[in-house]
């Protein structure tokens, strides 16, 4: 990137040309009360070689994915990804986490968008995809919203429990200040009860939101889901895992009118808080009920093939309080990665790679719910990549930091999301096997794990034991 | 359909009255300051609507416009065949481009409505303010 700086003759023409005398006189407005009145507390600066020496040494205490065993779930996955995702949304015409105001400018970008909701589309199985949104727990809720717009239906939605928490909490904010019940229907036994569902629906439901595979990993009926929603004229909203698509039918194929997801396994690192990518796709008939951008193919005065936005009289520039959504823009860097994420693995890679996500995690929970003392909840229902590994007693903290100790990353634990915080779920652990774990790694997380089960048995119970590690 | 007949919103819409039912469209103006039209949405048969309320939306290849129903009472017609096609809007707004049926409930607030001349004067001053 670029370091941009003024020269003190740019400085005096600057002010020259708005007649201030000195840049001082532009914070004049604000109260002398309100103004730091000595220089800030910072470190003296530092030349090229002696900040080089500071970042390298501060860079070196973190621990990335890279050097050590992600096993982690809960949303965000360390899937591979290409050295050519990089390449291609790293290069200069490309590289902004925007999308350009005067967006026709930008061909380019609008060519990879409509690449983008093409390849979703396809992967989906689903009639129109936007141009993305922000991540996924977003893109759940503007699912329901444009629910409540398709059935003028304004007074109730129903949730499974099975969804992700913290979904269901971005949900719960969206419609706070609407007099719209939240109906979240309690999944005890790891997946929906069809029943359970069937009661919690009626003629003033505007949409049923479940995710598949659910947030413990298991999957649900989604045939029977859809069809429960449409029993009652309400929407169905899928929110699914892209990975999954490699080997688990499509929403498009099983009646979803709406299916979103989160798109970090698309191509997108695991960071810290974000930036995430929400993907948004519905039936052909909800297209002017849809949230957020979209790029259209036409042709231009002379016949050739270009890119524009399209349905954007209901987006709030336009269209002000009436808007269809707040949402206005697109996460355009991270659905080029997904884009060229796609392009590279390609349908039969896409299938490679959600079977082996699938094999490896069944063979990690076969192996780490042969360990004493644990096993795998909800053991009666099928699931994809991701599972709950639960603990006899209440040490959860123990086995995270045994693993953490031997080099691997597990969790989160259920404990942390007080939603779903019930009973035995307390001592329940999520674990998730992508492509990258190796055998080799699950083996020795198993023996690792066994190892401190041994040692945990001979100790005096919960007499101050120190953790493993001292780092947390 | 005979223009000097008929009475106007100020919001553009033109009703034609037959008894106690009123017959509701958007002007000529309204569609030649719309522009393309791309989509409409219509109400659902047997609802209320109020004077002034909005009734549906009209959309142009640069906005969405609400429809405001003239009158208030329910409606008991919709003309289902405009969305399949929008040209009969700029060819004849005033005829098979109706909308609407309205039964109306409150007959008093057709005394606020416009005649053909007050519209044109209103629609000329609107122009120039433009």
């Amino acid at each position: 990137m670029t370091y941009l700086f003024n020269t003190p003759d740019q400085e005096r023409e600057m002010l020259r040309t708005i007649g201030a005398r000195s840049s001082e006189d532009l914070f004049e407005q604000i109260p002398s009360a309100s103004r730091l009145d000595r220089p800030l507390d910072l470190a003296p600066p530092l030349g090229e070689m002696e900040l080089e020496r500071e970042l390298r040494a501060l860079a070196s205490r973190n621990s990335g994915s890279g050097s050590r065993a992600c096993f982690m779930g809960g949303g965000v996955y360390d899937h591979f990804i290409p050295a050519a995702v990089d390449e291609v949304a790293g290069r200069g015409e490309f590289y902004t986490a925007y999308t350009p105001y005067q967006a026709e400018a930008s061909q380019g970008s609008l060519q990879a968008f409509f690449e983008f909701q093409s390849l979703i589309c396809r992967l989906t199985g689903m009639d129109v995809c936007n141009a993305s949104l922000y991540e996924g727990g977003t893109a759940v809720s503007e699912a329901a919203f444009m629910a409540m717009r398709v059935t003028d239906r304004h007074e109730k939605v129903v949730v499974l429990g099975s969804v992700h928490p913290e979904y269901r909490q971005v949900l719960r904010t969206y419609l706070s200040n609407l007099k719209c019940d939240l109906v979240v229907i309690p999944t005890p036994a790891g997946t929906a009860d069809p029943e359970q569902v069937r009661a919690a629906l009626d003629d003033k439901t505007a949409c049923l939101i479940f995710q598949h595979p659910n947030f413990f990993g298991c999957l649900e009926d989604p045939d029977e889901l859809t069809k429960l929603a449409r029993s009652v004229g309400a929407l169905s909203i899928v929110s699914f895992d892209p990975i999954s698509l490699g080997l688990l039918r499509r929403p498009g194929d099983y009646g979803a009118d709406v299916a979103v997801a989160e798109g970090q396994s698309l191509g997108i690192p695991m960071q810290y808080g974000g930036p995430f990518l929400g993907l948004f796709t519905c039936r052909n008939e909800f297209l002017r009920k849809m949230p957020g951008r979209l790029v259209g193919r036409t042709t231009d005065r002379l016949g050739r093939s270009c890119y524009t936005l399209t349905i954007q009289a209901r987006e709030q520039h336009i269209r002000r309080e009436k808007a269809t959504s707040n949402i206005c823009t697109n996460q355009g860097l991270l659905a080029l990665r997904a884009t060229v994420y796609l392009s590279l693995v390609g349908c039969h890679g896409l299938r490679e790679v959600a079977e082996l996500c699938c094999r490896k995690a069944h063979y990690a929970a076969e192996r780490l719910s042969a360990v004493a003392g644990l096993s795998r909840a909800f053991a009666d229902r099928p699931f994809f990549k991701e599972f709950v590994l639960s603990c006899a007693s209440n040490d959860v903290e123990p086995v995270l930091a045994c693993a953490r100790h031997a080099g691997f990353d597990l969790g989160p634990s259920l404990s942390r999301f007080a939603q779903v915080g019930d009973g035995a779920l307390q001592n329940g652990i999520l674990v998730a096997v992508t492509e990258q774990r190796t055998r080799q790694e699950i083996d020795a997380l198993a023996a690792a794990l066994a190892n401190e089960r041994f040692a945990l048995a001979g100790r005096p119970a919960a007499a101050g034991r120190q953790e493993p590690s001292a780092s947390r | 359909m005979d223009v000097n007949s008929l009475k106007y919103a100020k919001s553009h819409e033109w009703i034609a009255l037959a008894g106690n039912t009123a017959t509701v469209g958007i002007t000529d103006f309204a569609v030649h300051q719309l522009t393309d039209l791309v989509h409409i949405e219509l109400p659902k048969l047997g609802r209320n609507v109020r004077e002034g309320e909005s009734f549906g939306e009209v959309e142009s290849v640069k906005a969405v416009s609400d429809l405001y129903a003239p009158v208030s009472g329910e409606i008991v017609a919709v003309n289902d065949q405009l969305a399949d096609d929008l040209g009969v809007l700029s060819v004849d707004p005033f005829g098979k481009g109706w909308m609407i049926k309205i039964k109306i409930a409150d007959p008093s607030s057709l005394a606020r409505l416009l005649d053909r001349k007050g519209y044109e004067a209103y629609c000329a001053e609107e122009e120039n303010h433009a």
